[in-house]
């Protein structure tokens, strides 16, 4: 190849990838979305898929709620450590318990729920498939004639989706009493005062828009994490790269995908 | 169950009827790299076909194609009368539930018991009531000398019992073909004489025509009704046991007796060395 077109034939190569993934990964969304009325009208869909909802459901979720819980925690606590004296300078230390309320529910509660389930769920999910591609699992079911995409993939998705929702609903709480302890403690601020603070600042509006988004950042978990997983290809080191890739794709597209709501959300005035 | 040391049986009477398989002018390509050409082949009802051939002559390919598990290039495989190349996704989805798998590892489901991955295909594929399905099972299971482990997981038996179990789950609906992938890949001579016999006694019991890819040459013949080696995705040979034990072919009186010198290692030698050391391209 001549030197000079070879930085042309990368750049080309990498357009290439970048929209078979993005093809691929299409796919695989309308795949899911396009089975998953058989797990709710179909008798015999219900009676494998349920049984595997609840355990994923489990599995993502339940799993999830101590460490969720004290990274939002603690979340909360820096906010209030951080932003309390500058506000207490200002003399609108009052304002604390709405500032970490609108922070909390707009924006760190989904974002940082879902940034822990990527390392938590997303990498296991992604491991667990990519063991199953290694071990013939995923042609064995294809050889029985059952889908992969309803039988794994499902699941995975809709329970990554409703346990974003929720978790984002206890990262909020958790964020919120993380702040107001601290607030108590630094600023002696009374504990009903700070909860009463934070929802006459907080609204409906800020709270649907968070879980709205988490449930987004839900299926970009599960999604990717399926991908990743069912694509892997060469034994114990296509699992690690799959879950690394999901990790760190998962982490940069929720990123990206939170800038763009919030830049939709703040142009429609939401 | 068959005694390991006899020769194998007859193929059933009705063997003469259309073969359950036919392979015509069968050509699988991968991107510019063709692994079948031309393939003509044909599987009697309640035969045991054996396919032998070195790594890379094409037999999982073949064996995926007939299994439905991939579509040929070109040409045609006909299964059970009907063209399997030509059906819907969701034509083929019924036709594979006539066909059972035995995978190289066994692939059962790690996170279900050997019960649980017997059922699947059943409660996927039938309204039977769980108590029915429990029977079904527990007779499945039962054929592979199993029963008793059934609510064991994977993890908790041994390579030869996976293998078992693996073939109790293949067998779940009734299958009219069976495909082996190498079923005695990693398992000790015992365990291979037990699962070679529970391959002869479940074609001759319950008819159901046997297609096998080992690389055992005692397992061949024991298994096989006949045998076809494969070499450079081509057929080189095709014949009863004692007719391949006997072949006067380089090619095939080396795979068969695993001779080191011969026409197979020759042309692995034909690659120039020093060439390939001189040559920084490659």
């Amino acid at each position: 190849m001549i030197p000079v077109t070879r930085p042309i034939s990368r750049i080309g190569a990498r357009l290439i990838q970048l929209i078979t993934f993005i093809g691929a990964l299409g796919l695989l969304f309308r795949d899911t979305f396009a089975v998953t009325p058989r797990m709710v009208f179909v008798k015999r869909g219900r009676r494998l898929a349920w049984s595997n909802l609840w355990f994923q459901l489990y599995r993502v979720g339940v799993k999830s709620i101590g460490v969720v819980g004290l990274v939002t925690f603690c979340i909360g606590a820096i906010l209030a450590l951080q932003i309390g004296p500058i506000l207490d300078d200002y003399g609108v230390a009052s304002q604390l318990p709405g500032v970490i309320g609108i922070a909390m529910f707009r924006e760190l509660g989904p974002l940082i729920g879902a940034i822990v389930l990527t390392g938590f769920a997303g990498a296991s999910i992604a491991a667990e498939l990519g063991t199953m591609a290694v071990g013939e699992e995923l042609k064995a079911l294809r050889s029985h004639a059952i889908s992969p995409v309803r039988f794994l993939v499902v699941p995975r998705v809709l329970a990554t989706i409703i346990m974003t929702a929720c978790l984002a609903t206890l990262s909020n709480a958790m964020g919120v009493l993380g702040g107001m302890f601290t607030a108590n403690i630094t600023q002696g601020m009374d504990y009903g005062v700070y909860l009463n603070a934070t929802f006459e600042s907080a609204k409906a509006l800020d709270f649907v828009t968070g879980i709205i988004k988490a449930a987004v950042f839900g299926m970009m978990i599960g999604g990717l994490a399926c991908f990743y997983g069912m694509s892997v290809r060469g034994g114990a080191e296509g699992v690690g790269n799959a879950t690394t890739k999901t990790v760190v794709i998962s982490i940069v597209s929720l990123i990206m995908v939170d800038l763009t709501f919030t830049f939709v959300f703040y142009t429609l005035d939401l | 169950m068959p005694d390991e040391t006899t020769a194998p049986s007859a193929l059933p009477a009705d063997a003469d009827a259309e073969p359950i398989i036919r392979c015509i002018n069968v050509t699988k390509q991968f991107g510019s790299q063709k692994v079948l050409h031309d393939l003509t082949l044909n599987v009697k009802r309640g035969e045991r076909l054996v396919m032998l051939g070195g790594s890379g002559a094409g037999k999982s390919t073949l064996l995926n194609l007939m299994a439905a598990e991939t579509r040929a290039t070109s040409g045609q495989v006909i299964v059970n009368g009907r063209n399997i190349c030509s059906m819907s996704d969701a034509e083929l989805d019924k036709h594979r539930t006539t066909m059972g798998v035995l995978f190289q590892s066994g692939a059962l489901f790690q996170s279900m018991t050997l019960a649980e991955n017997v059922a699947l295909p059943i409660r996927e594929h039938t309204d039977l009531v769980d108590r029915t399905i429990d029977t079904i099972v527990k007779m499945k299971l039962e054929l592979v000398g199993l029963r008793e482990h059934a609510d064991k997981k994977p993890a908790e038996i041994s390579g030869g019992m996976k293998k078992r179990a693996g073939l109790a789950r293949a067998l779940a609906l009734d299958p009219q073909i069976i495909f082996y992938d190498e079923p005695s890949a990693g398992l000790d001579p015992v365990s291979v004489t037990e699962v070679d016999q529970l391959m002869i006694g479940l074609n001759e019991t319950l008819g159901v025509t046997t297609v096998v890819i080992t690389h055992e040459m005692t397992s061949a013949f024991r298994i096989a009704h006949r045998l076809v080696l494969l070499d450079q995705g081509k057929f080189v040979a095709a014949g009863s046991p004692d007719e391949m034990k006997n072949s006067d072919d380089p090619l095939v009186h080396q795979f068969v007796h695993g001779l080191t010198a011969g026409p197979l290692t020759d042309r692995r030698d034909d690659c120039d060395y020093l060439t390939d050391l001189l040559n920084p391209q490659r």
